[in-house]
């Protein structure tokens, strides 16, 4: 399983600086904190995660847009800030990612055309204009905009949010990437097109084995789309949980995985009525400039042990095989 | 069939965009009238030099459209021969603001740290020194006797204000969820600059062109007007001028003389600054509705 791995993070961390005016001097906020992570060939890791624990810079990190504080993030057990020029265009190429947004990911100025075939003719994947249309209409083909000769010369905002972000994989598909990540790529989406864009990235993962980082806040979704894979619960900036996703859903171990699984509302309004939502201590998130020391979880946790958990950071105890937990209940067992 | 369809695109296409905004068009008309008059007209019609002491001042006629000036000449020989000069100082001027104020404030966000401190440096400083003044003080110092070295001097002074403005531009974009995507397909850095941020900012930029070419306009007559520049031969600002200091404004006959160059410069602002109203549809691909 190691040796297979096309990503894995060691021990990332990174902070950004907060500037408070002339006299304020300058604090860090940690936003991610000792990351460690492997993601295989083929592979789909789900990080889900409330909005501002980091989810987002962990995508950005791994597809390289921004650099880590300190730590690793090795692409097929290479540093990717430690590459030679073409060690790194190769992993620029195999790594994609699809964003939130479909109105601000794609060029607003461009036809369907050009967005798609300016990294075909980049990378020297088509040499003519013949060949990149062709090359272009099968990639719309693949992601379901049909006819593709109706897509091809439209602007970006003479299509729906639906058909944009299916552009928007298409061109993460461009350069036959072997990972893709994918930021809450379905969230912004209406609920009925939210499915079909799903079983899309499935298909495209059966197909071409592509690996999957899929960020989420939607547990749900994390369920649907990565039910084979395995699933890692992020809370600020620190994974707590991680587990193939069966497991995590159905014996969720952490006490911060087990608020977010009891916070989910049910079809069933009698059921949703009848489940006990768990009594954190606290319900305000603290702030990433003022991280509690310890467990970050303890100033809300309900099993928090005093003396334990505000004074020792836990690790990553492994209860049952693959299924790892970072909380003291764990230890030892 | 295919050079039909270059055509069209060339030609009709962009016709059919300015035609949209009603204003616009207008002021379309207008600027090609004046520039078809103040180039092509001087084939046409010759600037009358000749002094012709019994036609002073006459008012308009069949034989003078606009009357004669002060020395019995056609004013409206003038007035055809007296653009060319201004628009090619207000274009040249225009073009190399722009050109620096897009190259400094996109250089300005992209690198930022200290390249973008000193270069907002500069920027300010010259925004805070008075433009006019300046121009006038250097005129006394710069022999001034082509076009294009006033076209340079103004050009030099006039871009520090659309820098800033690009530069906030770039700044935005550059964060946009796009350029995060072509960074990531490794587009490269030219790409980035040229095809993904730049095109977002074309409307914007030919607008600040044109603007910065009628405020050159004004800049070039201004001097012109009060004489700190050598007489080079013959425009609408050299017009004011000779009209103003030969004590024409105490005839009454003498209207025609000071208002016809007044009246081509206000319609030729006039009419490029209501021409942007069409660029924007052109350079704006949401704007374009019915394709």
């Amino acid at each position: 399983m190691e040796d297979r791995a096309i990503i894995r993070l060691e021990h990332l961390s990174k902070s950004f600086t907060v500037r408070s005016g002339v006299f304020g001097g300058r604090k860090s906020m940690q936003v991610i904190g000792d990351l460690s992570l492997s993601i295989s060939e083929g592979e789909v890791l789900c990080l889900v995660g409330e909005s501002g624990c980091g989810k987002t810079t962990t995508g950005k990190l791994i597809v390289g847009l921004i650099k880590p504080t300190s730590g690793k993030i090795l692409f097929e057990g290479q540093d990717i800030w430690d590459m030679s020029k073409e060690d790194f265009s190769s992993y620029r190429r195999a790594v994609q990612i699809v964003h939130q947004d479909p109105y601000s990911s794609l060029n607003p100025v461009h036809r369907i055309y050009n967005i798609l075939s300016a990294p075909l003719f980049r990378h020297g994947i088509v040499r003519s204009r013949g060949e990149a249309e062709e090359k272009v209409l099968e990639l719309l083909g693949r992601v379901d905009l049909t006819p593709p000769e109706d897509f091809i010369y439209k602007y970006p905002h003479q299509l729906s949010g639906g058909q944009r972000q299916r552009v928007a994989i298409a061109r993460s598909l461009t350069l036959n990437p072997r990972f893709i990540v994918a930021d809450e790529a379905v969230s912004m989406l209406d609920v009925s097109i939210r499915l079909s864009v799903i079983e899309l990235l499935r298909r495209l993962k059966e197909e071409m084995n592509v690996a999957f980082l899929f960020i989420t806040h939607d547990l749900a979704m994390a369920k649907y789309f990565g039910w084979e894979g395995r699933i890692a619960v992020m809370y600020l900036g620190r994974i707590v949980e991680i587990g193939p996703t069966p497991r995590v859903i159905e014996n969720p171990s952490h006490p911060y995985t087990k608020a977010l699984l009891m916070a989910i509302p049910e079809a069933d309004p009698r059921i949703t009525r009848s489940k006990k939502p768990m009594e954190l201590r606290s319900l305000d998130i603290p702030s990433l400039l003022n991280l509690p020391p310890g467990c970050t979880f303890n100033p809300r946790c309900p099993f928090w042990i005093e003396g334990v958990c505000d004074k020792e950071v836990p690790e990553m105890y492994e209860p049952e095989k693959d299924h790892y937990v970072s909380c003291f209940l764990f230890r030892g067992k | 069939m295919r050079i039909k369809n270059i055509l069209r695109s060339i030609f009709l296409e962009p016709l059919i965009l300015i035609s949209r905004d009603k204003a616009g068009f207008i002021g379309f008309i207008v600027l090609l009238f004046i520039l078809l008059l103040s180039f092509i007209g001087p084939y046409f019609v010759k600037l009358d030099t000749e002094v012709k002491l019994d036609k002073i001042y006459q008012f308009p006629s069949r034989e003078h459209i606009l009357g004669t000036d002060n020395q019995g000449r056609d004013i409206f020989s003038q007035i055809v021969n007296g653009g060319k000069d201004v628009i090619i100082v207000a274009f040249l001027a225009g073009v190399i603001s722009t050109l620096i104020a897009v190259t400094l404030g996109s250089l300005s966000a992209y690198a930022g740290g200290v390249t973008d401190m000193v270069i907002m440096f500069i920027t300010e400083i010259i925004l805070t020194i008075p433009q006019f003044p300046l121009l006038a003080v250097l005129s006394a110092f710069v022999r001034l006797t082509n076009p294009t070295m006033l076209a340079l001097i103004i050009g030099l002074l006039g871009w520090p204000a659309l820098a800033r403005a690009i530069r906030a531009q770039v700044l935005s974009i550059r964060e946009r969820d796009y350029i995060e995507a072509a960074r990531v397909l490794d587009l490269g850095r030219l790409h980035i600059i040229f095809s993904e941020i730049l095109p977002n900012m074309l409307s914007y930029i030919v607008i600040s062109l044109i603007m910065a070419m009628t405020s050159a306009v004004y800049s070039q007559v201004g001097l012109i007007m009060l004489g700190l520049v050598p007489f080079y031969g013959h425009n609408w600002g050299l017009m004011i001028q000779l009209a103003w200091t030969r004590g024409a404004i105490f005839y009454r006959g003498s209207i025609f003389y000071i208002l016809s160059p007044i009246i081509a410069i206000a319609l030729f602002q006039w009419s490029a600054v209501t021409f942007t109203r069409s660029l924007e549809g052109i350079f704006n691909p949401r704007l374009r509705s019915g394709e």
